[in-house]
């Protein structure tokens, strides 16, 4: 079977990831799955937009108030770099250099993971000042949006680190490929939805 | 893993054969499964209809109480559309695209297998609310407000019902989209593909768009129901409108979703039993593009009533109109195609020659309705369910039934009776219009939708009647079919591969069904209805083949998904009663443990499928020629 | 079974290869520096509306965030995401309908909610 052949840097195909037809349609299968996925953050982006700002009367919480803008652009500069560090695995992926993917990737889920764990911290803080996803339409819509990008990105760590352990022992091959590709796909797609949120959420929010 | 030869002709035992059905990826039995499970649904639907019409059927009538009745006709419609028609044009999708673009099996057979198992699970989980006696009754549509407000579990099994079913409808969306694109068989351009393929291409293009926001918001009445959220809560600066506006993104350009697969099942039909080639293709084509792409555009002409003001609802009204236009583009078409064609009229002929008056007289109403001053007058009114049911059962619902008769050789290989066939649809279409035409007057005598009963002396009572009466004659009709399905299934008598002799698509060079691995080797195509092409210049195999033969890779079945189904069906009941159960929360965990466990196991276990070998394939081929396979 | 797809590239193509990847890996660098420049730009522009300084307004800072934000989003779609490769004309076909659709949902929010 060509995906179990044995490969060399100048026998590796130029572009692995749509190399066999198992890729092609993994490829495009995904590429179409993140435009539905547009739609499904342009609804909770929507529904934020609409509901921001809404609370019970006297309602302490607005978004002037509540965002750290420092806390958000140290986020945004983990996550933007780990997006360039998926890029450097996928550089190495179409070089046949497993070991750069395989550090690459680490790489990506180290920081992916200390994004994770900044924004764990922004949301026990806010639930501490009283801000609790029951507490008005405001948080509910809040909580959702970032919370349903954080649980996406939550499930891209646990993804990465399946791909690296599953695949330490069998170097690259035309089989893993396209999987290593579409996981950085979605690590960038995470990475375009955080930009609209820093944008729309916070930096919106702190001016509004 | 393996590669020992599966011809599929070994005989089994029952256990084997329930677990090959409940493993495999094979996307004509999938196919298979669909059109079951829908049509299981369907009689379901149509049950809860004929109670409906029942307790209508006189004025102040107590065959059923109030809240039953709300109960009902919300199970009627989530059913009909979500679990009944749908599936079953999935059913269709599944069996025959991949025949007609010259493929093996859809691109990603295991997720095929896993958008099945969601719909029948999902469906499941929400009809167990009868068993519980806890029924959705807010309408199929479940307003915020009242859905908030509804006693019980009824909208909570709603709400994840259709969050499991829906689920599986975008995979398969995704899937053939993919399938469509990527694995046409050598010369089939988009221009040459068959209007089903393209109607199924740009219908899974809108699902794609569509599923996504009714996801968002079936989480978004999940939360506040059962996790304290506020999306819809005034008191809490939530907003009811919010739920119309995400539910009719999504539901306007699902009723598109079911019909335009219908469009094309009648486009095959009109060509095949004219004896003649589709009239104007490329503008069929162009016309199912643009009905798609509109489709998303007019949403709020379900909210004209709810105070968005007048420019917002005049350009809703406009885009609403705007798409008669295409959709009448295609009525021509089809007229013109069987203009000065040798028409044959067997029974999915006559389903299309019915579909054309009822379609385009629920065509008009629904533009009637787009007029935003005249709807103020028509909104819940009895005129509306009489627009929809025209479009619906006299657009999808008379697809389905021709569809059914005819693949039902090459998806089972047999033939159904002609003659009880016509029965059905004379039952059927004459029971459709005595059901509905009345009921447009009953909207003009404001006759309000969605009431339990009536008074008497409104002069409405026999129009009532007439309505039942109508129904009580679908139902007869169904059950004719059903008769038809039985008996010609026992007879078991088999069908050539061309069954109804006038094929003009790859699907029909096949035997009647096919092999499980399809074409023997991948078909070229010479063009538009190319098996057509082929019988003209007197090929008896009806394709040429663009390869020569070759062992066939095939994808390994797997119980996974049936595996991962189950941890959401878990999952959603702990989700529903974690709020009066300790056992609630634990058992939600344990269904999404369920789920990732399952989706690890199959990403971590390699499975590159089996190979068929070459002589095998030959030597089956044999035996189609000496007709051996029975 | 099925037939080998393997072509061996001869020493100079090979070298060539690795010498034009490296470049797209210079310029893939390149364009994520850019991308921190125009968050770093986002941010000031945000903190100078708070800190009040002259000249950032409301009417300024919101359109300047939003089209540095379109603009990052452009990049790393074509840049990181190889959006502007070959055999990409499908994927930024439906990634484009996506927006357009998608997009209708907060127009709509936005225009024609109220209570």
């Amino acid at each position: 079977m060509e995906t179990n052949e044995r490969f060399t840097k100048e026998t590796w195909p130029a572009h692995p990831e749509t190399a066999t037809l198992e890729g092609k349609n993994k490829f495009l299968g995904f590429w179409l799955f993140l435009g539905g996925e547009t739609i499904l953050f342009a609804t909770l982006f929507g529904t934020y937009l609409a509901l921001r700002n809404s609370g019970p009367s006297g309602y302490e919480f607005t978004t002037q108030n509540l965002f750290d803008l420092k806390l958000v652009f140290a986020m945004t500069l983990l996550l933007l770099t780990s997006s360039l560090t998926s890029v450097y695995a996928i550089y190495h992926l179409r070089n046949y250099n497993f070991r750069g993917v395989q550090f690459w990737m680490a790489m990506t889920a180290l920081l992916g993971t200390g994004f994770l764990m900044f924004e764990l911290y922004e949301f026990v803080h806010y639930v501490k000042l009283g801000f609790t996803f029951g507490s008005s339409a405001f948080s509910s819509a809040f909580f959702t949006l970032v919370g349903t990008h954080g649980l996406h990105v939550a499930v891209g760590l646990v993804w990465v680190t399946l791909l690296i352990l599953r695949n330490a022992k069998r170097g690259l091959n035309l089989y893993n490929a396209p999987k290593y590709y579409t996981f950085s796909l979605y690590w960038h797609f995470i990475d375009v939805v955080w930009v609209f949120i820093f944008t729309v959420v916070y930096l919106m929010g702190v001016i509004s | 893993m393996s590669t020992v030869a599966k011809t599929g002709f070994e005989k089994k035992g029952f256990g084997a054969t329930l677990w090959d059905w409940m493993t495999t990826v094979d996307h004509k039995k999938i196919g298979i499964m669909y059109l079951l499970g829908g049509g299981f649904f369907f009689i379901l639907g149509g049950i809860e209809a004929l109670f409906i019409r029942w307790q209508l059927l006189k004025p102040q009538n107590d065959f059923v109480t109030a809240g039953t009745f709300n109960d009902l006709l919300t199970m009627h419609g989530t059913t009909m559309i979500f679990l009944a028609a749908m599936p079953m044009l999935f059913g269709f999708m599944n069996a025959i695209v991949p025949l007609q673009i010259g493929a093996r099996d859809v691109a990603f057979p295991f997720l095929n297998s896993l958008g099945f198992w969601l719909f029948m699970l999902g469906g499941l989980f929400l009809n167990a609310s009868w068993l519980f006696g806890q029924v959705p009754d807010a309408g199929w549509t479940s307003y915020a407000s009242l859905s908030l407000a509804s006693d019980g579990h009824g909208i909570d099994f709603y709400a994840i019902g259709l969050q499991i079913a829906g689920a599986g409808t975008l995979m398969a969306g995704i899937n053939f989209l993919v399938t469509i694109i990527n694995m046409r068989a050598p010369g089939m351009t988009y221009m040459r593909m068959p209007l089903f393929t393209w109607t199924t291409f740009i219908a899974s293009a809108m699902i794609l768009f569509a599923f996504p926001p009714l996801t968002v918001g079936l989480f978004f009445l999940t939360f506040d129901r059962m996790f304290g959220g506020a999306f819809f809560d005034p008191a809490l600066g939530g907003n009811t409108i919010i739920w119309e506006h995400i539910f009719w993104i999504f539901g306007h350009p699902e009723v598109y979703i079911l019909i335009l697969p219908a469009f094309g099942i009648f486009s095959e039909i009109f060509a095949t039993f004219s004896r003649k080639r589709l009239f104007g293709y490329a503008s069929m084509v162009f016309a199912t593009v643009l009905i798609g792409f509109l489709g998303f555009m007019v949403w709020a002409h379900h909210m004209f009533t709810v105070g968005l003001g007048p420019t917002a609802n005049a350009i809703f009204a406009v885009a609403t109109m705007a798409i008669a236009v295409p959709t009448g583009v295609k009525i021509f078409n089809w007229l013109l195609t069987i203009w000065g064609g040798s028409i044959k009229v067997t029974t999915p002929m006559l389903y299309a020659l019915g579909f054309i008056p009822s379609f385009v007289m629920g065509g008009v109403t629904g533009v009637m309705q787009g007029s935003a001053p005249l709807d103020y007058q028509l909104h819940d009114s009895y005129f509306i369910v009489a627009h929809f049911h025209y479009v619906i059962v006299g657009g999808v619902v008379l697809g389905i039934l021709a569809g059914t008769h005819y693949w039902w050789p090459k998806m089972f290989g047999t033939m159904l009776s002609e003659t009880l066939g016509k029965i059905t649809f004379f039952f059927f279409f004459v029971g459709f219009h005595m059901t509905f035409f009345i009921q447009h007057w009953l909207g003009f005598w404001g006759m309000p939708r969605r009431v339990w009963t009536y008074m008497d002396g409104q002069g409405w009572n026999v129009a009532n009647a007439i309505s039942t009466v109508g129904a009580i004659s679908m139902g007869i009709g169904i059950l004719v079919l059903i008769i038809n399905a039985i008996m010609t299934t026992v007879k078991n008598e088999p069908v050539a591969n061309d069954a109804w002799e006038d094929g003009r698509t790859l699907e029909w060079a096949l035997p009647s069904p096919p092999p499980f691995y399809n074409f023997p080797q991948t078909p070229l195509v010479r063009g538009l209805d190319t098996v057509w092409i082929e019988k003209q210049e007197g090929n008896e195999k009806m394709y040429t083949p663009a390869e020569p033969l070759k062992d066939i890779h095939m994808p390994n079945g797997s119980i996974l998904p049936f595996v991962m189904t189950l941890g959401l069906v878990i999952a959603g009941f702990g989700a529903m009663f974690r709020l009066e159960h300790t056992w609630g929360l634990p058992v939600l965990i344990g269904g999404i443990a369920l789920v990732f466990l399952a989706m690890a196991l199959r990403s971590v276990r390699d499975d590159h499928g089996f190979y068929v070998p070459k002589h095998l394939i030959a030597e089956d081929q044999q035996k189609y020629e000496e007709g051996g396979h029975r | 079974m099925t037939h080998s797809m393997m072509e061996e590239r001869t020493e100079a193509e090979q070298r060539l290869k690795e010498r034009y990847a490296k470049i797209e890996m210079r310029q893939q660098v390149w364009m994520f520096t850019f991308t921190i420049l125009l968050t770093l730009f986002s941010f000031g522009t945000v903190i100078a509306y708070q800190q009040e300084i002259e000249g950032f307004s409301r009417y300024f800072v919101l359109p300047v965030i939003f089209l540095l934000g379109a603009v990052q989003v452009g990049v790393q779609l074509y840049y990181f995401m190889h959006l502007k490769e070959k055999g990409h004309g499908i994927p930024q076909y439906f990634l484009y309908m996506g927006m357009i659709f998608g997009a209708l949902l907060p127009l709509a929010m936005l225009t024609i909610v109220w209570w």
